[in-house]
């Protein structure tokens, strides 16, 4: 069998098997995203003015995108390691870089999931505006943001799945990685939003930057990731 | 798996050799001059008066630290690279790791306090400080990693690839910071380390600084690695006893 | 105790497992102090030993899973020391915890590892029906399966594998009397069809009738009963 197909295998076998845990026990549905609008609520009831919030609405979604992270990688690990199906999955000799690509594929798109329901909490709970530019400018900007969070956080998810005092150690290393992430995306999300004055056209430098996280950590990921789980 | 034969660590009595002694003589030599030239000899600066005298160890500190991640990423390469995985790469990585953390630490606290005589407040966000500070934050993390549990080749490959990784991040993180901070205001401060006049012999204590640190940085270094070996020869000859007492648990049945 | 000579990683003489002074370190515990022993082709050698005597621990390091500290160790002509991720494919590995997702229906489960492993639809109803694993289960979810059934279900995502090195701990563990026979009668199979098999279990009688030999584990060591 050549490895090409192998690879694309394992992938998608390990993709179906995430998604479909998540549809049946819908943990992030039920209790990350609830917890991600609280946090927008939360940031309301802290700021108590419609102007700062209209102003910082960018970055208050990115934010609690990564302390959503923080939680949907911690549980998207807890399904390998509960039942030892991560032993299990280094026995049978699968590529762990294609686990790794299916595992990150998947928190990706839970993450866009989430990060459709924050914005729709800006617009609804912070009365931000965007234009038509700006939509399609937010649109990329969503995508390749949730992309780069996604490998980050499977391959740290990895290091730390099982360790002890995992629960204070992932956001240890995992906060400060995406930096450039919260950085770039809030910006971005500021220009499509036009907070502050923003001008829509400067987000796009913002999104290359993601492009350029995506890529890197896709890469050192899927390099990275068996060296960093295995024993 | 380092192999160390268990009589050579019966001989090792401390960490020192005359080398480090050599060294470490040296280092104080250095530093001591350091500080008397930097707090007495040196002239004040026009526009900070005596404050400028924290450059002395405020830049020293800042230049060993980025060395000190330099050495743990070198070492951490070769330790992946090489064919035998010698543990004495691994050592090195920690060690330097260790002393690094130390001094982005110092910079850290000489940098603002720096910040808080010349403009007036202990914190700028600017690119400079805020890449140093999440370097700091990094390698916090890098020891954490060295300190999960495992086999002592299982922590040699993770802290090296989390290592390899913050190369791979710090750039991003740089680059990120100054682009955000260009869109914005340029911080209107003084630049504590551009601004400043410097005549013959500040020049050369700021140079003698820099010398004298990365003495103290080699000379912690190689006592921290060499203690880390001690750790684990000790390690080594517990086994030999915690085997035996291992196959005597079979024996008593 | 072995009589075979050891040349690195070369499978000698049909020995399927040999292992030569090896100490298995883990967390400056070693769990494995010394174990010497070989396994030949098409052998069911029973593991037996008290609790923490070590037997998981040599299970899991001939899975290629734990790294070996001292001495030389050859699984299916891998040598583990120089490179233990060679033999992994080559084994199957059945230990405490079932491997299996909670979430998931057997036959998800089933479909899951057999794609990983490349096994078709028709290997996975004949493990299914080999270890007694009825079809109507198939679309329960392993949530709520018995104690039993999810020991069956983890043993037919084993023989999907097809491993010739078959490596079990507690096999027998949570099975009733049907399940314990219809595990032994897999087990035959799987011999006969020429993989060879350690298993660890606490069933001496049944353990003793079902294997050709067995080791006694005991501090870490390995003696031959």
């Amino acid at each position: 069998m050549n490895k090409i197909s192998g690879v694309r295998r394992v992938v998608g076998a390990v993709l179906i098997k995430d998604l479909r845990i998540e549809v049946r026990s819908r943990v992030v549905t039920n209790q990350v995203l609830p917890f991600a609008g609280l946090i927008m609520i939360m940031f309301a009831f802290a700021l108590d003015n419609d102007d700062v919030l209209q102003r910082v609405a960018g970055g208050l979604i990115w934010l609690a995108t990564m302390f959503s992270l923080v939680v949907i990688v911690q549980r998207s690990f807890a399904i390998d390691t509960s039942d030892g199906a991560l032993d299990l999955l280094r026995v049978a000799g699968v590529d762990l870089s294609a686990v790794f690509l299916g595992k990150a594929i998947a928190l990706t798109m839970q993450l866009l999931v989430l990060d459709v329901v924050l914005v729709a909490a800006a617009f609804l709970l912070y009365q931000v505006q965007v234009s038509a530019v700006g939509f399609v400018l937010l649109v990329t900007c969503v995508i390749f943001a949730t992309t780069g969070l996604g490998f980050v956080g499977t391959l740290y998810g990895g290091l730390t799945a099982g360790a002890k005092g995992r629960e204070t150690l992932l956001p240890l290393l995992l906060l400060p990685v995406m930096a450039p992430v919260l950085i770039a995306a809030t910006r971005a999300t500021e220009a499509a939003f036009g907070s502050g004055g923003a001008v829509t056209s400067e987000g796009w430098a913002w999104v290359g930057l993601l492009a350029v996280f995506a890529a890197v950590f896709g890469l050192g990921g899927t390099l990275a990731f068996g060296p960093l789980i295995d024993e | 798996m380092s192999q160390v034969s268990p009589r050579l660590a019966i001989t090792i009595t401390g960490t020192g050799t005359r080398f480090t002694r050599v060294l470490g003589v040296l280092a104080v030599v250095v530093m001591t001059w350091v500080v008397v030239s930097g707090l007495f000899l040196t002239p004040q600066d026009v526009v900070q008066g005596d404050a400028v005298r924290i450059m002395y160890i405020h830049v020293p500190s800042a230049w060993i630290a980025y060395i000190a991640f330099i050495v743990t990423a070198v070492a951490s390469a070769f330790w992946i690279l090489s064919k035998r995985h010698s543990m004495g790469f691994d050592r090195v990585a920690g060690a330097s790791g260790e002393v690094g953390v130390l001094f982005v630490a110092i910079t850290l606290v000489t940098g603002s306090l720096w910040g808080r005589i010349t403009w007036g407040e202990f914190w700028q966000w600017d690119p400079r400080l805020t890449t140093t500070a999440f370097l700091f934050v990094t390698y916090i993390g890098y020891l954490a990693v060295r300190q999960l549990e495992g086999s002592i080749e299982q922590r040699a490959r993770r802290s090296a690839v989390i290592a390899l990784l913050a190369v791979l991040e710090i750039p991003l993180v740089h680059f990120s910071v100054v682009f955000w901070r260009s869109l914005h205001q340029k911080a209107t401060v003084l630049d504590p380390n551009g601004d400043v006049k410097m005549d013959g012999l500040m020049l050369f204590t700021l140079f003698s600084g820099v010398i004298g640190f990365t003495l103290v940085f080699v000379w912690l270094v190689v006592h921290r690695q060499r203690t880390m070996l001690l750790g684990d020869l000790a390690d080594q000859q517990g086994l030999d006893t915690a085997i035996l007492a291992r196959q005597n648990e079979g024996v008593s049945d | 105790m072995t009589n075979g000579k050891l040349i690195n990683g070369k499978l000698i003489n049909g020995k399927i497992v040999d292992f030569a002074d090896v100490v298995i370190v883990y967390d400056n515990f070693p769990a494995i102090a010394g174990a010497t022993f070989t396994v030949a082709s098409g052998e069911i050698v029973l593991l037996q030993g008290p609790n923490g005597a070590g037997k998981t621990t040599l299970l899991r390091a001939c899975a290629g899973l734990l790294p070996i500290t001292r001495g030389t160790a050859n699984v299916l002509g891998c040598d583990l020391r120089s490179d233990r991720f060679a033999v992994r494919s080559r084994v199957g590995l059945l230990g405490h915890a079932n491997g299996l997702y909670q979430d998931l229906t057997v036959l998800e489960n089933m479909l899951f590892w057999s794609r990983l492993v490349g096994a078709t639809r028709s290997d996975i109803d004949q493990a299914m029906s080999a270890i007694g694993l009825a079809s109507r289960l198939s679309q329960t979810r392993v949530a709520h399966l018995s104690a039993g059934q999810r020991r069956r279900c983890a043993l037919a995502t084993l023989i999907v594998r097809r491993a010739q090195l078959w490596l079990l701990d507690e096999p027998h563990a949570g099975l009733d009397a049907q399940g314990r026979d219809e595990l032994d009668r897999t087990l035959r199979t799987a011999r006969d069809s020429g993989a060879t098999i350690i298993f660890a279990s606490h069933e001496i009688e049944r353990a003793r009738s079902l294997a050709t030999r067995s080791l006694t584990v005991a501090g870490g060591v390995v003696t031959s009963t």
